[in-house]
């Protein structure tokens, strides 16, 4: 980059190589590398949606209507607490409840969203809203974040090569999971792999004191309010840490004015 | 033809409700709000949804754990722990998935 260019800029707006190649890339370049970034996700997304192919055949549910879970609801936590419930004989109302209460939580990643992509037009914002899941939100909030200067084009391309990387697996794994049945041993203890997914996101979103303060009240809270049905504790943990968090950015930042 | 204690038109209700539902869950913000600017407060709080949804999701998983019954289980505890650190440190998802399962398997082999 030509040193004149950068005379006048804060030393933030300057950009790092791996942000100017970010820029680069053509929108087709940014779907083929969100696919290949996606291949992470993917070594744990594969094993549970095949796990939930298994669960869902012994609960007694039918491969057309694993297929119907897998396309329709596309999330994977939620179609967990439903099969669970199914199987416990909950009443039809409280499956229903419970599921959709366990993905409130996506309400929260569709805001965030916004400031992206809200100026993408009501049919693209249609189709993201479809493959909103954890991983396609985590990965492309990421990349968001990390290059703030990318065209709305990019950002798009981005969120659908990690849609379609992320999202047809899932229901391929749940048909698979479902076929293989209960030859898969418990030993291999797949119900771990969703914790394991979601731990090794938390470490690098750790960035600031504030960031850390929010995990540590959702762990608390979370595991104070356990006691609420199925998904509920998570609708109260998650708002406190997101207070904590805000809280805390506030403090930081007078702190720091104090002693500018 | 399923065999729960539901029919099969009532596990198709189940199913287009809960994505329906979901859908509108999603489609939510973008859909209704699109690109109208967001207020300063409400971009603070929305720093912090992954960081406070995802902690919440695990840790229930990980102090009672669906496959013992919810019991407290040293070789999760241990692989849940190391997933964390992992991911800290190196900073790496792939990194850190790795390490929690060679964990989980090193421990459920020593403890079996």
């Amino acid at each position: 980059m030509p040193p004149d260019l950068n005379a006048a800029a804060d030393p933030s707006d300057r950009l790092t190589p791996a942000q100017q190649r970010a820029l680069a890339r053509t929108p087709r370049e940014c779907f083929l590398h969100a696919m290949v970034q996606s291949v992470p996700f993917l070594l744990v997304l594969m094993p549970f949606g095949l796990l939930f192919g298994v669960v869902a055949g012994e609960a007694g549910i039918d491969l057309v209507q694993v297929v119907g879970f897998s396309m329709l609801v596309l999330a994977g936590a939620s179609q967990f607490t439903a099969i669970q419930l199914i199987s416990d004989h909950a009443p039809a109302l409280v499956v229903i409840v419970s599921a959709l209460a366990v993905n409130l939580r996506m309400a929260m990643y569709s805001a965030s969203l916004v400031p992206w992509i809200g100026a993408a037009n009501g049919r693209q914002r249609a189709l993201v809203a479809y493959l909103l899941v954890d991983q396609t939100y985590a990965l492309s909030i990421e990349q968001y974040e990390r290059n703030p200067k990318l065209r709305l084009d990019q950002r798009l391309a981005y969120f659908f090569g990690a849609a379609l990387a992320m999202c047809a697996p899932w229901v391929v794994a749940s048909v698979v999971g479902y076929t293989l049945g209960k030859a898969i041993p418990p030993e291999l203890a797949l119900d771990f792999a969703v914790p394991i997914t979601f731990l090794a996101m938390i470490g690098p979103m750790l960035r600031t004191p504030a960031h850390v303060a929010a995990a540590l009240v959702s762990i608390i809270a979370a595991l104070v309010f356990s006691f609420l049905p199925s998904g509920l504790g998570l609708l109260v943990a998650a708002p406190l840490a997101m207070l904590t968090g805000a809280w805390v950015e506030v403090l930081t930042e007078r702190r720091k004015a104090a002693r500018a | 033809m399923n065999q729960t204690q539901f029919s099969d038109l009532t596990i198709w209700m189940i199913i287009l409700t809960l994505g329906a539902g979901t859908y509108l869950i999603r489609w939510s913000f973008l859909g209704v709000i699109g690109s109208r600017p967001m207020p300063a407060w409400a971009m603070r709080l929305l720093r912090y949804t992954a960081v406070a949804v995802l902690p919440a999701l695990s840790a229930p998983l990980v102090v009672w754990p669906n496959a013992t019954g919810g019991e407290l289980d040293p070789a999760r505890l241990a692989a849940a722990a190391v997933t964390l650190v992992a991911g800290l440190l190196t900073r790496s998802v792939l990194g850190a998935i790795v390490a929690g399962l060679v964990t989980l398997y090193g421990m459920i082999y020593l403890l079996a």
